[in-house]
């Protein structure tokens, strides 16, 4: 069935059971919002100049929106900047692929449990919702970088 | 089959929509809920919007040739068909724009550059409701913020009513302008327009009314409403995309200010300034939606072979009937009047706490189309502390089967999730 292809129990897992959700310490703080369907996020990052040290995020939205803000802290947290941001790359790519792209196993070492949004990108409608927390995610890490940068000019 | 009384005879009138036999997802039957986002369109529509470009297209009010003459002969004959579908006194009063949200965004520019006494300035009031489609919210703060005039707004009920108790301190002598949705995109509520135009008449406000999910569904009589302005659109009412109607009494037409300028809505033009053509075609600048304006008359005509009581009937039995069952589902929660009294036929639901986008993909999954979101009414979400709701809306051509079809569905969607 179709709909399977979208409803992977890995994302409803995620949904039922999010991980690192909750607000906690962090470096900059983004809002973003989905203004088609309302799905909101408030998301945290704590970055110590070399390693994510954090993802803390809020929000409501459906189970796709909410399932991958916790994918995001699980691949995330931990993870050397450069990495972190080739993480998101991928994901933005299976998402934006309209369901094009079959996830090869380099795709799958990169994205792990991310992978299984890849029948999400074949819903145009709910793209948006699975990229609205990395994309909050990529605002927030740039907000912190340029605020290092600010600092470091004016050091 | 369910039978209700005042029901159409659907088996009939769904032959008339050919998109209503669609299969969808793998040869399930689509059952189509999403009407007050827009309506399907019968053949005898598809009929004249093809016939028009075969046959008849030409651009309009000028030309000598055949064509032109025949063009510009449907296009004012569709203009008298909507006159006398919402009883105006005068064909004159009725402007077509592209839609409702033009419509209401015309009046609001009209009292933003009009003259005393129409002239909305930072010593007015404008007022609205909390339950407005964004269509009939952000023109008036734009309006708003331009001129400085307050505005102030109805608040609702818990059971998705107007709230009118302080209705003479929200109405005052200062207010300029009251702008009202008839029937709400997401409540489902009809709201009371006497209380609401008496009390304006009182202060010498002009009443705008916003007849989108009402003209569609119920017979319109902008006579009876005595509002000065009424906006719908066609899309909604079995015509195409592209139409929108503003009607306004014709003192007011000849008073107030053009918005938009250009060919067709003059009547001199010289380098240093120009004069204006008399209503509707002061407000209809450059080439008009021609085939839609057509269309739409041709709607009308569907519609009349009907009968808006008719529809109007159907519609409440549906209401009545979705109402019960829907209220039969665990965990749903009606946004808007849990009863079919002064109710139209959209209804908005919570179910649980899963989220409506996730609602409308598995009955998407099962071929049942409805609207998810905020309806392009986030305040009313706000209002009653939820995100979003899941809407189904019915026509004229929905049946008992298709309500059925959506409880079953729902049933789906509790298993799916639970």
């Amino acid at each position: 069935m179709k709909l399977d292809s979208m409803y992977q129990d890995v994302i409803l897992d995620h949904y039922k059971n999010p991980h690192g959700r909750g607000l906690r310490d962090g470096d900059a703080e983004v809002h973003h919002v989905n203004p088609t369907c309302g799905d909101e996020i408030t998301l945290r990052v704590k970055y110590d100049g070399t390693t994510i040290k954090d993802v803390s995020y809020e929000g409501q939205g459906c189970s796709i929106s909410q399932a991958s803000a916790s994918v995001l802290n699980d691949l995330l947290v931990g993870k050397e900047l450069a990495e972190a941001q080739k993480i998101q790359e991928t994901f933005l790519e299976l998402m934006q692929s309209r369901g094009r792209v079959e996830p090869d196993e380099e795709m799958e070492d990169i994205l792990e449990d991310a992978v299984a949004f890849a029948g999400v990108s074949k819903y145009p409608a709910r793209v948006k919702c699975a990229l609205l927390s990395w994309m909050a995610w990529k605002d927030a890490t740039a907000q912190v970088l340029g605020g290092a940068d600010a600092e470091r000019k004016t050091a | 089959m369910t039978q209700l009384p005042g029901l159409l005879d659907t088996e009939a009138i769904r032959k008339d929509f050919p998109i209503l036999d669609r299969l969808v997802h793998d040869g399930k039957k689509l059952v189509y809920l999403d009407n007050a986002a827009t309506s399907q369109t019968p053949r005898q529509v598809l009929d004249v919007l093809s016939e028009y470009y075969e046959e008849h297209n030409a651009n309009v009010h000028r030309g000598v040739h055949v064509l032109a003459e025949e063009a510009t002969a449907l296009y004012e004959g569709a203009r008298d068909k909507v006159a006398a579908f919402i009883n105006a006194p005068s064909r004159d009063e009725v402007i077509f724009t592209k839609n409702a949200s033009e419509s209401l965004n015309l009046v609001a520019n009209m009292l933003g550059w009009a003259d005393e006494p129409y002239r909305v300035d930072q010593d007015t009031e404008i007022v609205i409701t909390e339950m407005e489609h964004h269509s009939n919210i952000v023109p008036w703060q734009l309006l708003s913020q331009r001129t400085g005039a307050k505005l102030k707004w109805f608040g609702l009920t818990d059971d998705g009513r107007l709230d009118l108790s302080n209705i003479d301190e929200i109405i005052t002598e200062k207010t300029k302008i009251v702008s009202f949705v008839l029937v709400s995109n997401i409540l489902g509520t009809v709201n009371p327009v006497e209380a609401i135009v008496r009390r304006a008449q009182e202060v010498g406000a002009l009443v705008c009314i916003d007849a989108s999910q009402a003209a569609p569904h119920m017979p319109l009589d902008v006579q009876a409403l005595q509002a000065d302005f009424v906006a719908f659109t066609g899309h909604k009412m079995c015509g195409p995309t592209g139409i929108g109607v503003l009607w306004g009494r014709q003192e007011l037409l000849e008073d107030l200010p053009p918005f938009l300028g250009g060919g067709e809505m003059i009547e001199t033009v010289s380098m240093h300034s120009s004069t204006f053509a008399p209503a509707p075609h002061k407000f209809e600048a450059g080439t008009p939606p021609i085939a839609q304006a057509v269309g739409l008359g041709a709607a009308i005509d569907y519609l009349n072979s009907i009968g808006m009581d008719r529809v109007l009937a159907h519609e409440h039995a549906l209401t009545e009937y979705a109402v019960k069952r829907l209220l039969e589902v665990p965990d749903l929660r009606i946004i808007g009047p849990a009863t079919a009294e002064d109710r139209g036929a959209a209804i908005s639901f919570t179910l649980g706490d899963i989220h409506p986008h996730d609602v409308g993909q598995v009955l998407d999954e099962q071929g049942i189309a409805v609207r998810v979101g905020h309806h392009c009414a986030r305040p009313v979400c706000l209002r009653y502390g939820i995100p979003a709701t899941t809407r189904a809306s019915f026509y004229l051509y929905s049946t008992p089967a298709e309500i059925d079809a959506l409880v079953d569905g729902l049933e789906h969607v509790r298993n799916f999730f639970g």
